[in-house]
């Protein structure tokens, strides 16, 4: 005898669907707001810049014609909405320095910064999970207990003392690497191990221990649920334990350690790539601050923070994927 | 009632760890206060030829790239770490504490729109939001202490907001409302009182985490100008050193060490309640 069907749960899909997409709108209107301070805080200056570019001895006359040309004569306003319409196909403006477009400048330092993160995450984040999971499950070890001291070690050492000490050591007194690292050459094995050693282990060593650390507290958490308990006095055995029965429902707030560890590396990179005379995105940053060329700030800066929101998002969409309920 | 729990028990002892951190933390206070004066040479000047010098009797941390006497300039150089550091985080402590609060017994709109706001901010790396109101307003002791205040906000403000919002639902504070107090008497003599624990251990992390950036900032020449020094800028000054593996380098770096390991061996050894 069919029943009639008042209410029927939409498909798994499409709840998953649904709320991806969500958070993907979420992050564009913040990404939005973002773009509204970035450039009120730096195009909306009092000085002119036209006449910075120009320097002072330039005619009123010329200074204006330049004015009109980057639009500097317009109100507040249409200046934002003419440069954010430019956002989406990566069309900064040009650089006050050197008048190359940003866009160009930022291209292949944005790779070598890339290629510097993807080195480090893949080094620290499987180690780090491995150290974060046993010392969930040997909780107050003294393992545990070391891994608590190096996170507050790690977490208070400023990062150009980690990079000198390592420079030191590594590079003035064993020579076994150069201390700089001006030239991305992945050309051979042994030559990017030279260049990529010492950045990575400083970034590395920044981030290891934190992400550890949270991914022992999330997992914990989960350890310490009744479920973990029945399945204790089942007999199951601890690896199937944490692997087949917490590891799942933590994944999500893993996802979410694992990413807002990660987006210290968005501030590390900056002191790292500074100390090793990385090519990177952050190097060309400082440079910029230093000369104060604003469009090359901007969309710095724009980047910078597209890439925490893309790490948060991507941890999100982990946890939501991840969500038992809706793994149907 | 929870007082009187608190009264009846056992004396409480201070864990050893806190009471040496704590008086390593006073240390490093008076000695932002009173480092001109106890400095055994004038910071600025030249005492030595010997550039890069080793420890010794005279100079027991060495001399920097100009020959002049390190131990000076980093007691010197407290005043402007330590001097910008805790005015921003008192700032972002503030901000964030009562912005935290306001959001969590209004909630509604206000709550939305804060919560949104802090967001945006928090989007930042707190590096690159430095750097950008350096380059939009140039280096001062203003502008350093308001961009770490502003980008160190949202972190406080998300956990007393969250602290906050579970305390609103306890008894006692529907207790109190019921008696007729008006909000402010709850905020300030129900809810703060019951937030000074978390409040005090999110003070202190946030420290050292304002100390990191200035450091970083001086480091990367953008923080305190030459020819003051904090001291990131006296780790900037003397990079030249690294290559004779100058204590003059490690000084000045391991002095910050020094300072931000104390302040977080001191909360983690704080008397819970």
């Amino acid at each position: 005898m069919a029943r009639p069907v008042l209410f029927r749960a939409p498909p798994a899909w499409y709840i998953i669907l649904r709320l991806v997409g969500a958070r993907i709108w979420m992050s564009l209107v913040l990404l939005l707001g973002v773009s509204v301070i970035v450039f009120a805080g730096t195009a909306l200056l009092p000085g002119d810049v036209a006449q910075m570019i120009l320097g002072q001895g330039a005619t009123p006359e010329v200074v204006n014609a330049l004015r009109e040309q980057l639009h500097l004569n317009d109100p507040g306003w249409l200046r934002y909405l003419h440069w954010l319409g430019g956002l989406p196909t990566f069309d900064f403006g040009d650089s006050l320095v050197n008048g190359v477009p940003v866009a160009e400048m930022i291209s292949g330092r944005l790779g070598n910064s890339l290629l510097l993160a993807a080195f480090t995450s893949a080094l620290t984040v499987p180690t780090a999970l491995l150290v974060g999971i046993t010392a969930a499950v040997w909780r107050d070890s003294l393992y545990d207990r070391v891994l608590n001291v190096l996170t507050i070690a790690t977490v208070s050492l400023p990062q150009f003392l980690i990079a000198t000490l390592a420079v030191l050591v590594l590079a003035v007194h064993l020579h076994w690497l150069p201390a700089l690292s001006y030239r991305v050459d992945i050309s051979s094995p042994m030559a990017a191990v030279r260049i990529f050693t010492l950045p990575v282990l400083t970034l590395a060593f920044g981030i290891f221990a934190q992400m550890a650390r949270m991914t022992r507290a999330v997992l914990i958490n989960t350890l310490d649920d009744s479920y973990i308990w029945m399945a204790i006095l089942k007999g199951v055995r601890p690896v199937r334990l944490v692997l087949h029965h917490a590891l799942p429902n933590a994944l999500g707030p893993v996802a979410n350690a694992v990413a807002l560890s990660l987006s210290f590396l968005l501030g590390g990179v900056v002191i790292v790539e500074t100390i090793f005379g990385y090519p990177g995105l952050a190097k060309l940053m400082v440079d910029a601050v230093s000369t104060r060329d604003m469009p090359l700030i901007q969309g710095c800066t724009m980047i910078f923070c597209t890439g925490y929101l893309v790490l948060v998002l991507i941890a999100d969409v982990i946890a939501i994927l991840a969500n038992p309920r809706l793994r149907r | 009632m929870m007082r009187e729990a608190a009264s009846t028990g056992r004396v409480r002892r201070i864990p050893l760890l806190a009471v040496v951190t704590g008086t390593l933390v006073l240390g490093f206070l008076v000695v932002a206060v009173i480092g001109p004066w106890i400095a055994p040479y004038p910071a600025g000047g030249i005492v030595t030829a010997q550039l890069f010098g080793p420890m010794t009797a005279a100079h027991p941390l060495g001399t920097d790239y100009l020959g002049r006497d390190m131990l000076s300039r980093i007691l010197v150089g407290a005043r402007y770490s330590i001097g910008v550091a805790l005015p921003a985080t008192l700032g972002a402590s503030f901000a964030g504490t009562s912005l935290g609060m306001l959001a969590a017994s209004r909630r509604g709109m206000l709550d939305l729109l804060l919560s949104r706001w802090m967001d945006m901010i928090i989007t930042f790396p707190s590096l690159i939001f430095s750097m950008v109101a350096v380059a939009a307003f140039g280096s001062s002791v203003t502008v350093l202490v308001l961009s770490a205040a502003i980008i160190y906000t949202p972190g406080c403000y998300r956990i007393m907001r969250a602290i906050a919002v579970d305390i609103e639902a306890a008894d006692f504070v529907r207790a109190a409302r019921a008696r007729g107090e008006k909000s402010l008497e709850i905020m300030f003599g129900e809810i703060l009182p019951n937030m000074i624990v978390p409040l005090l251990t999110d003070f202190g992390l946030r420290f050292v985490f304002v100390v990191l950036l200035l450091a970083n900032l001086s480091f990367l020449g953008l923080g305190i100008q030459p020819p003051l020094a904090d001291w990131g800028g006296l780790v900037r000054e003397n990079i030249q050193g690294l290559n004779v593996g100058a204590l003059a380098l490690i000084a000045p770096a391991a002095a910050v060490a020094l300072l931000t390991i104390t302040v977080n061996l001191l909360i983690d050894n704080l008397p819970r309640r």
